[in-house]
């Protein structure tokens, strides 16, 4: 009862964050003077702060959360704000019904960009930003978000902190880590609304307009989602120097909020030396020449140039977990050919470094990898007597142990499988495998590119089997063995 | 005989030029153009839907948006073609329904290996229209309804609170 009380009192702290949220969106509505849409707001918001203030009066305590309480606290924060994030969605009427209001509002949170809106081109300023923002809000941690804003020093910030994914502390405190992530962001968040603004009326856009997609294609980009406020996605702006602009975004993005922290205090030299930009690095130029290959075999861009800026677009964006595209979806599957696909599922299943927004197995895991070969290798050719030690650097010199190893082949392995389980449920719906391959790598790595099969009209079994791999796949699955331990251990009566 | 023969080729010859004059001139989906995009690279094509987001004017030419309600493909015109566009596709506002001739490219070297179609011919087929939102009274009554019941649940709760301080 004790935990069920905790659970729910903290819960409710975050709901009640979650409602205010809410509430910069109307401010939108009412300057586009969207009265509907601000409605659609108003009611959402009263439900979601109704169900937290509730929450807390029923769970009233004082107590700090333990480990387990702050991991299922966690895996649940991320459920509700689907179920209560999709309320403006499904109000507006662009959603088919709610369950693919919740599948847009899961795909949101957890930095996805996988979409089942209906005629996009036409929703409101209101709703859009909305999308986006949720992009942003998820992209820091909806707990940490909620818990940075209204808690003050409460070591249960921590246990959320690291149920959300996330496992570095830039600062002793982890709320100040919080509020240095978010200083971090809202400083990029206004440079890059400028800069893309700016870009934005040079191409041709109404000043307001520009500085709004700016806004968007900021949170979206540097949060690793991939929404856009119109259909065609980054194709809507035919702008090479657009483009360059948000692959420039989608990569400060995927760098740790360490690297970033390093970055700001000088410590420059720290991005050549970093395990995970080294890594990041060979991979973008390993699986590029594989995408390129792919899409000069089968003659699908006839100049070099032009299959750099489509090819090399693509892969960033999945690489970066990102998934904004310049090519139309069914594009994938009828031009890119097998190999290209293959290029950029590898891509996508990497994802980006730790501690970042962004998704999929991480680079630095890759990286511990790669280190642990080396030195098996250096173990095989050298005498049995030495001492062979191999060393990383990420922030500080770290030695590699075999609990990192082994840390990171688990989750690995975790990812590879929820990877396959998508694809085969996909597979067993029809499509071919290739194609479900892609389609579940990109929910599971919490990316969005897609060969076209989310859609709408996709079955609901497997518009849940997607919305289950965003949200494992975005907390990194322990939080959510907890919760499922936590139900199985209160059905059994512990 | 003769005669009878002569009319009736030059029958079969004008149906068959008819129907060919027809599917020429009929305006093809954008997920025909997405799908069968090899087939159609190079070709001049009819494409209709409605113009959509910005009209973005660079130097004598345009970039517009045509959605056919299916997919949005972009268009790329000279300047002169776009200038009758009056509205475009927006929450507030329906666009201006257009068809466009045009050549079709699968990935247009000219634009960084977009799939796009180049304008010869653009013309309205009809007119857009700024949409005026009509308030839901049932929204708005929910609303007010719920605001009032999450403000005096807020307050009740602030007041236990201090009660409990005090």
């Amino acid at each position: 009862m004790n935990d069920i009380r905790n659970i729910g009192h903290y819960l409710g702290r975050i709901i009640v964050g979650f409602g205010l949220t809410m509430i910069l969106p109307v401010i939108i509505g009412f300057l586009f003077q969207e009265i509907n849409p601000v409605l659609d707001f108003l009611i959402s918001s009263a439900i979601t702060l109704l169900i937290g203030v509730i929450l807390i009066q029923l769970c009233r305590t004082k107590e700090d959360l333990d480990w387990m309480q702050g991991m299922i606290v966690v895996s649940l924060s991320w459920l509700v704000a689907m179920f209560l994030g999709a309320l403006p969605l499904y109000l507006s009427g662009h959603w088919k019904s709610y369950l693919d209001a919740c599948f847009e509002a899961m795909s949101m949170f957890t930095t996805t960009g996988l979409a089942l809106v209906r005629d996009l081109d036409h929703l409101s300023y209101t709703h859009n930003l909305w999308r986006h923002l949720g992009n942003f809000i998820g992209g820091q941690g909806i707990a940490i978000v909620a818990l940075s804003f209204f808690v003050k020093g409460t070591s249960g910030a921590f246990k959320m902190y690291i149920g959300e994914g996330r496992d570095e502390r830039l600062l002793p405190n982890v709320i100040n880590t919080a509020r240095f992530i978010w200083l971090i962001s809202i400083v990029y968040l206004i440079l890059g609304t400028l800069i893309l603004g700016i870009i934005g009326i040079s191409i041709g856009m109404k000043p307001a307009n520009a500085f709004f997609h700016g806004v968007c294609i900021f949170m979206a980009g540097f949060d690793t989602a991939g929404f856009a406020p119109q259909s065609q996605n980054i194709l809507y702006y035919h702008s090479f120097l657009f483009e360059a602009v948000t692959i420039a975004i989608m990569i400060f993005g995927i760098l740790n909020f360490n690297l970033h922290y390093q970055l700001w205090f000088g410590k420059r030299k720290e991005i050549w030396k970093n395990i995970e930009t080294r890594v990041f690095f060979i991979s973008v130029i390993g699986l590029f020449f594989i995408t390129a290959v792919g899409l000069n075999k089968l003659g699908v861009y006839p100049k070099a140039i032009v299959l750099f800026r489509k090819g090399f677009f693509q892969l960033i964006s999945g690489h970066t977990t990102t998934g904004y595209m310049t090519v139309y979806a069914g594009q994938f599957i009828n031009e890119w050919g097998h190999l290209a696909m293959i290029g950029l599922i590898c891509a996508m299943a990497i994802g980006g470094c730790s501690c970042s927004t962004a998704g999929g197995i991480k680079i630095l895991r890759i990286g511990i990898f790669l280190k642990a070969l080396k030195q098996d290798i250096k173990r095989i050719i050298l005498p049995e007597k030495a001492v062979i030690s191999q060393m990383f650097h990420h922030i500080k010199d770290i030695f590699l142990e075999d609990k990192q190893v082994r840390s990171a082949l688990l989750i690995t392995l975790i990812y590879i499988g929820l990877y396959i389980l998508g694809a085969v449920i996909g597979t067993w719906f029809g499509y071919p495998f290739l194609d479900s391959l892609f389609e579940s790598t990109s929910a599971a790595a919490n990316t969005g590119l897609s060969c076209g099969i989310t859609d709408a009209s996709m079955p609901a079994a497997l518009k849940i089997t997607y919305m289950f791999q965003m949200w494992a796949g975005r907390l990194e699955f322990m939080s959510i063995f907890v919760l499922i331990g936590f139900f199985i251990a209160e059905i059994k009566g512990r | 005989m003769r005669n009878i023969i002569f009319i009736f080729l030059f029958i079969i010859i004008s149906f068959s030029s008819f129907c060919f004059i027809c599917y020429a001139e009929e305006a093809v989906l954008s997920s025909e153009l997405i799908n069968n995009a090899r087939q159609y690279d190079g070709k001049i094509v009819i494409y209709k839907g409605e113009v959509i987001g910005d009209v973005m004017i660079r130097g004598e030419f345009a970039w517009i948006n045509v959605s056919d309600g299916i997919n949005t493909i972009g268009i790329w015109s000279k300047k002169d073609l776009v200038k009758d566009i009056l509205y475009t596709g927006k929450y507030k506002s329906k666009g201006d329904i257009i068809e466009v001739k045009g050549v079709f490219h699968r990935a247009c070297l000219e634009h960084g290996g977009d799939l796009d179609i180049h304008a010869e011919e653009l013309r309205k087929i009809d007119n857009g229209i700024a949409t005026e939102e009509k308030t839901d009274i049932a929204k708005r009554n929910k609303a007010f309804l719920l605001l009032v019941i999450t403000g005096l649940v807020i307050i009740l709760s602030q007041l236990k609170r201090i009660r409990r301080l005090g």
